[in-house]
């Protein structure tokens, strides 16, 4: 009998091990972005197609405004708020002093410089689909942003959610997920699933989520209540649903307008503020997308 | 600023209206409200169709569906905000509680959208393009309302 326990002992032992191992936060190597170099000119773009300022910029800000990623921000969940952290260029309260490859690991790993997992209210499941070189063109355009010494706030989560380590077990489920919509059939709705996958990360307030917080990628765009609230809901966006063409969808994420002249309000306008920044092409992508969606 | 007048009388109106949450008048409420938003996106929808090339550009058209947004923007409000009459107090409405606790931000939005038409009327006659780009302008105004006091 002893040695049975002892047995079960060193399986728990094991096991707790291979969770340890498994849940170490991820990082990105200096091979994996050799020979890249920064275009902040493209950083922009993908900037605005990722839309990290609806986020990271104060809540009042507008216009130019934005471009100051002071953070603030606070976003109620099931599972607590999250703050956003200020991510402007300052190199004491913002992530200034990071190197090319702590912020690109930050992004696209959802690992922090001291290695430990950050909360997927940041979508780094999502930009963990983009291309290397495009976060690099990201990342070079977040140094030209102006620096702001707000001091970043606290997330106000609860235990357990407060064991950092817990999210690795999260990401082993949803932090690498496979393209949803699988083959998309022409080049425009392949950039399209590009912009609106691995960017602008649509789904993450247009699908529904189960318990512990995973997309339910089967009931892709469906709508889902709106996190931490009983106010109001996110809408459906499925074609069917939705009955716009692609010209009504690509005008709408450049002006706000509906087809019928109604106008986007609540977190959409800072969406459509990004949305409106991207090329007539881009729009049209991302409608396109849209509609391929089942 | 002409416009200012009843848009202030409705407002003081609307902090001083703690009046009446028994059923009916909060509806009647909701029902004005939105049958004000529904004639501002039915002439919109002239306007946008045409900036669009939906339908063909008619100048007079054009002119006459600002001169109606414009008129809307005039139109006194006073009845439409009583206390109570939130998407958190009652259904059927997707206005913010927000709105009431921000007045005067209102009150500023408010007077954009006002400015906002009436460059859109100036601007109707002058073509497709420089109507697409006035109706731009009034969708931003409508817009920072909307993002801030109407729920998704």
């Amino acid at each position: 009998m002893g040695r049975f326990i002892r047995f079960i002992f060193a399986l728990a032992i094991l096991a707790a091990g291979a969770g340890w191992f498994m849940t170490i936060p991820k990082t990105v190597s200096e091979d994996q972005i050799a020979g890249m170099t920064g275009d902040a000119a493209a950083g922009e773009t993908i900037f605005n197609a990722a839309g990290c300022a609806s986020c990271h910029s104060a809540e009042e800000a507008r216009g130019e405004e934005k471009l100051v990623l002071t953070g603030g921000r606070r976003f109620p969940s099931d599972f607590g708020t999250f703050v956003a952290p200020n991510i402007s260029s300052d190199p004491t309260h913002g992530v200034g002093n990071w190197s090319d490859l702590e912020l690109i690991t930050a992004i696209v790993e959802g690992t922090s410089p001291d290695g430990r997992h950050y909360y997927p209210a940041f979508p780094y499941p999502s930009y963990g689909k983009a291309e290397l070189s495009d976060i690099v063109d990201l990342v070079a355009y977040l140094r030209t942003l102006p620096a702001d010494a707000t001091p970043s706030q606290p997330h106000d989560v609860g235990f357990p959610f407060t064991v950092r380590r817990g999210l690795g077990l999260w990401k082993l489920l949803y932090g690498d997920p496979d393209w949803v919509l699988t083959n998309p059939p022409t080049p425009e709705i392949e950039r399209g699933r590009y912009l609106a996958e691995a960017l602008a990360h649509c789904g993450d307030c247009h699908t529904p989520r189960n318990a512990i917080g995973g997309s339910l990628t089967d009931q892709w765009f469906e709508g889902a209540p709106v996190p931490g609230s009983t106010r109001g809901r996110f809408p459906n966006i499925t074609p069917d649903e939705l009955g716009w063409n692609a010209a009504d969808l690509a005008y709408y994420l450049e002006t706000g307008f509906t087809p019928d002249f109604d106008s986007a309000g609540g977190h959409m306008v800072d969406v459509i503020d990004n949305t409106a920044k991207l090329s007539q092409e881009d729009r049209a992508a991302i409608a396109a997308y849209v509609l391929a969606i089942p | 600023m002409h416009f200012r007048t009843p848009l202030i009388a409705t407002l003081i109106a609307a902090t001083c209206g703690t009046a009446a949450l028994a059923g009916g008048h909060a509806n009647s409420a909701v029902t004005a409200r939105k049958a004000h938003m529904n004639l501002y996106q039915h002439n919109l929808t002239i306007l946008g169709n045409m900036a669009r090339g939906n339908t063909e550009y008619d100048a007079e058209a054009a002119g006459a569906a600002a001169s109606n947004i414009v008129a809307l923007t005039q139109l006194s409000q006073a009845g439409y905000w009583d206390q109570g009459t939130d998407a958190e107090s009652i259904e059927g409405t997707r206005a913010s509680p927000d709105l009431w606790q921000n007045f005067p931000d209102v009150i500023e939005k408010a007077q954009a959208v006002s400015a906002a038409a009436v460059a859109l009327e100036a601007a109707a006659g002058d073509g497709a393009e420089a109507l697409g780009a006035a109706v731009g302008a009034l969708g931003g105004a409508c817009t920072a309302c909307h993002r801030s006091y109407r729920l998704q």
